[in-house]
């Protein structure tokens, strides 16, 4: 009986006390339509180029891809990707892409570092030479390498693209250092840095990179007008087409898997039945 | 059952090699003429698909370890470059990461299956043993592979696990330091790592071999769970077996291919394509999700030793089922009350696995507030894992004894071959009408 009233109050408390301050989830992504989506799902060629344009003239500035090399804009799936090269070191425009950039090398005869331009076989260089200097440049954030973003990240793609249009003002009551800037898609935790209601700390994190787009920054070739959400939009492409080369190939070979796999269960069903005719079992 | 063996050698050459090597008889007695029940189900084709399953794991690994770099600088970009520029490395690599689950998938419906039909009772104890051997070498292989590609949840992943062993008295330090082969997870781990992952799919095999050894001398059990009486209870497994365990081979490839194909990432986690920084504790470190339910074990005793040791204690109830096992009767369709437990039992599997992707803290139902008890709010995953966890070795310790001595089972089956009471599923008396509804 004592137990039962200890627990009851207990209960009572627990109601009076009220919910439990739970730390703050970024908002979800927001739903975008993807061309490499589902099973027959391929990148949209001209969508990749403007990505690749997007991170050469913004993302580059800051951010590594170290898996990736100029040779991969031009193999099969890329967005150069020309039939007439089927050696992506041999198609001009990738060679003339890599050719723009310089790429730091050692000089054969006198052994000194020497800048020279790029060749397709180069990889992306990377903006700093060690954490540290990318740091230090960057009020002491890191920015990480986009080789793999598109899968290293919650909401992949649509996540990326979500950051980079996702911007807002940070709302009153938001005390954040001039390093900071506030984006709800972002993972965090804005608790401590939150002088607003208790109940109502903002969604979304801090981040140290600034609003990276803007319209008009980057021309694109085929001229779609460069808004920010179309470089968000084919930047992410772009990075989820760099985190998995091979995505359009495995589809691919998984049509051609499932077509056979079906046959061949239709066919030992059959022979099961056959062979089971007899058999009460 | 075994017997004597019905082999003759046709030619010369066999002739001349069954005199000194019986190697072709060996194989003939074991997946020709072995007579098998003849009313096993699709559920008991999951042996021959874990067998399939651990030929695939063994033939990709070995390709992969071809290009892969055992080395905390290399060893993520390795498997990057694998991905990207080995042909058809991201299939190989795909079909060993999915691999792995598919693995387990199987290997979780065959151990249910033996449960439910009562396949570890007399006289296959040792069979059941050896099983549970395997399992455990699974394990061991499993999250060593899954440090391999030294993403943030490898690394982090190695150091929860391998700190584990730490909460042991006295020699828990040394332990750990010496799994380690050093202070801290490195180098040295990943290496030894790579090396131990390497090993124990043979010795796997080994125990397999020995496993299906153990398997052809009492003979398979089967969903009746009544003993083989005649030759007419049997079949040879070929070509009778062969063809059902392939046919149902084929299509487990359907759904393994879904996943190498469609989701190759589905069941592994967004933090493993981060490289592993010691320096950068993810916020959630979770394992694969087959170690779910004993990480929830883990977790829902707030003493950390305690913890380790019911987890040990989940897997090695396992071990000793055989002899906690009071009823005589072997298939649970004939045991009514049983059955009703063990799909309770099925369902504490399914919540600690559920609770172990969950923070403990976060609530069952959403928004309400109960009120704490011991540590926790009652409305939280960490109790749900206790009382999942509580009924999971009750089942092992307290309804399998009891019920075996107080229940009534339904009366079973003369022979295999005369369902008097049949199941439901079988037709009575060895009629050829409508084979299709049969398993």
């Amino acid at each position: 009986m004592l137990r039962k009233g200890l627990a009851l109050a207990a209960l009572g408390l627990a109601f009076l006390a009220g919910p439990a301050l739970a730390s703050t989830h970024p908002k979800e992504p927001k739903d975008v339509h993807w061309s490499f989506e589902g099973p027959l799902g391929k990148f949209d060629k001209a969508q990749l180029q403007r990505g690749y344009k997007v991170y050469r003239e913004v993302c580059s500035a800051c951010h590594a891809m170290e898996q990736m090399s100029f040779r991969n804009l031009g193999q099969k799936g890329g967005p150069f990707y020309d039939p007439k090269y089927p050696n992506p070191n041999d198609n001009p425009y990738v060679k003339s892409l890599a050719k723009d950039i310089q790429v730091k090398d050692i000089d054969q005869d006198t052994g000194d570092v020497i800048q020279r331009p790029g060749i397709a076989a180069d990889k992306f260089p990377a903006p700093f030479p060690n954490e540290p200097a990318a740091r230090a440049s960057n009020g002491g954030a890191l920015p990480p390498d986009l080789s793999l973003i598109a899968k290293a990240r919650e909401g992949g793609p649509a996540y990326v693209y979500s950051l980079l249009t996702g911007y807002q003002n940070s709302p009153a009551g938001l005390t954040l250092t001039p390093a900071q800037h506030y984006n709800p898609y972002f993972p965090g935790d804005l608790t401590s840095a939150w002088h607003g209601a208790a109940h109502h700390v903002p969604q979304g994190g801090a981040i140290g990179m600034p609003p990276p787009l803007a319209p008009g920054k980057v021309t694109f070739d085929d001229g779609k007008p460069s808004t920010i959400d179309q470089q968000g939009k084919d930047v992410a492409a772009f990075l989820a087409w760099a985190a998995e080369p091979k995505m359009e190939e495995r589809k691919e070979f998984g049509l051609g898997a499932m077509i056979y796999l079906l046959i061949f269960s239709g066919l030992l069903w059959v022979s099961y039945r056959k062979i089971w005719k007899n058999i009460g079992h | 059952m075994s017997g004597h063996s019905t082999y003759e050698p046709k030619t010369g050459f066999e002739r001349w090699l069954d005199m000194r090597l019986p190697i072709v008889r060996l194989a003939y007695d074991s997946v020709v003429a072995f007579p098998t029940p003849k009313n096993l189900n699709y559920w008991w084709t999951f042996g021959g698909i874990l067998a399939f399953c651990l030929g695939i794991q063994i033939v990709t690994g070995i390709v992969l370890a071809m290009h892969y770099v055992p080395h905390v600088d290399y060893a993520f970009n390795s498997v990057e470059r694998i991905m990207r520029d080995v042909n058809y490395g991201w299939l190989i690599r795909n079909v060993h990461a999915n691999g792995a689950s598919m693995f387990f998938i199987a290997v979780y419906i065959h151990m249910f299956r033996g449960l439910y039909y009562g396949s570890y009772k007399a006289p296959r104890e040792v069979l059941w043993i050896l099983g549970c051997v395997i399992y455990l070498l699974m394990m061991a292989t499993a999250f060593m592979g899954y440090v391999l590609p030294w993403g943030q949840m490898s690394f982090h992943g190695a150091v929860v696990i391998t700190n584990l062993f730490g909460a042991l008295p006295v020699v828990g330090p040394s332990i750990t330091t010496w799994l380690w082969g050093g202070f801290a997870v490195d180098d040295p781990t990943l290496n030894r790592f790579f090396s131990l992952h390497y090993l124990l799919p043979f010795m796997i095999a080994g125990v397999v071999g020995l496993h299906i050894w153990a398997l052809h001398v009492p003979g398979n059990n089967n969903p009746t769970g009544v003993n083989v009486k005649s030759a007419e209870d049997t079949v040879p497994f070929h070509p009778y077996y062969t063809v059902k365990d392939g046919f149902a081979i084929s299509v487990f490839l359907l759904m393994f291919a879904v996943f190498v194909f469609y989701l190759p990432d589905a069941l592994g986690h967004s933090d493993n394509s981060i490289k592993a920084n010691p320096l950068v504790t993810p916020t959630h470190i979770v394992p694969e999700w087959y170690f779910l339910p004993f990480y929830a074990i883990l977790r829902a005793l707030p003493d950390k030793l305690m913890g380790v040791l019911a987890m040990f204690g989940a897997i090695a109830s396992l071990f000793v089922l055989p002899w906690l096992d009071t009823s005589k009767v072997r298939s649970m369709r004939y045991r009514p009350t049983a059955k009703l437990y063990f799909f309770i039992f099925i369902l504490a599997c399914i919540a600690l696995g559920f609770c172990g992707a969950k923070l403990p803290d976060d609530q069952v139902i959403p928004g309400f507030t109960s009120f704490q008890l011991m540590d926790a709010d009652l409305n939280s995953f960490v109790w749900l894992s206790r009382i999942a966890a509580l009924y999971y070795f009750a089942y092992f310790w307290v309804i399998t004894p009891l019920l075996g001595l107080t229940e009534t089972p339904l009366p079973a089956p003369e022979s295999i071959s005369s369902p008097v009471l049949s199941h439901p599923a079988t037709t009575p008396t060895g009629a050829v009408a409508s084979p299709e509804k049969r398993g």
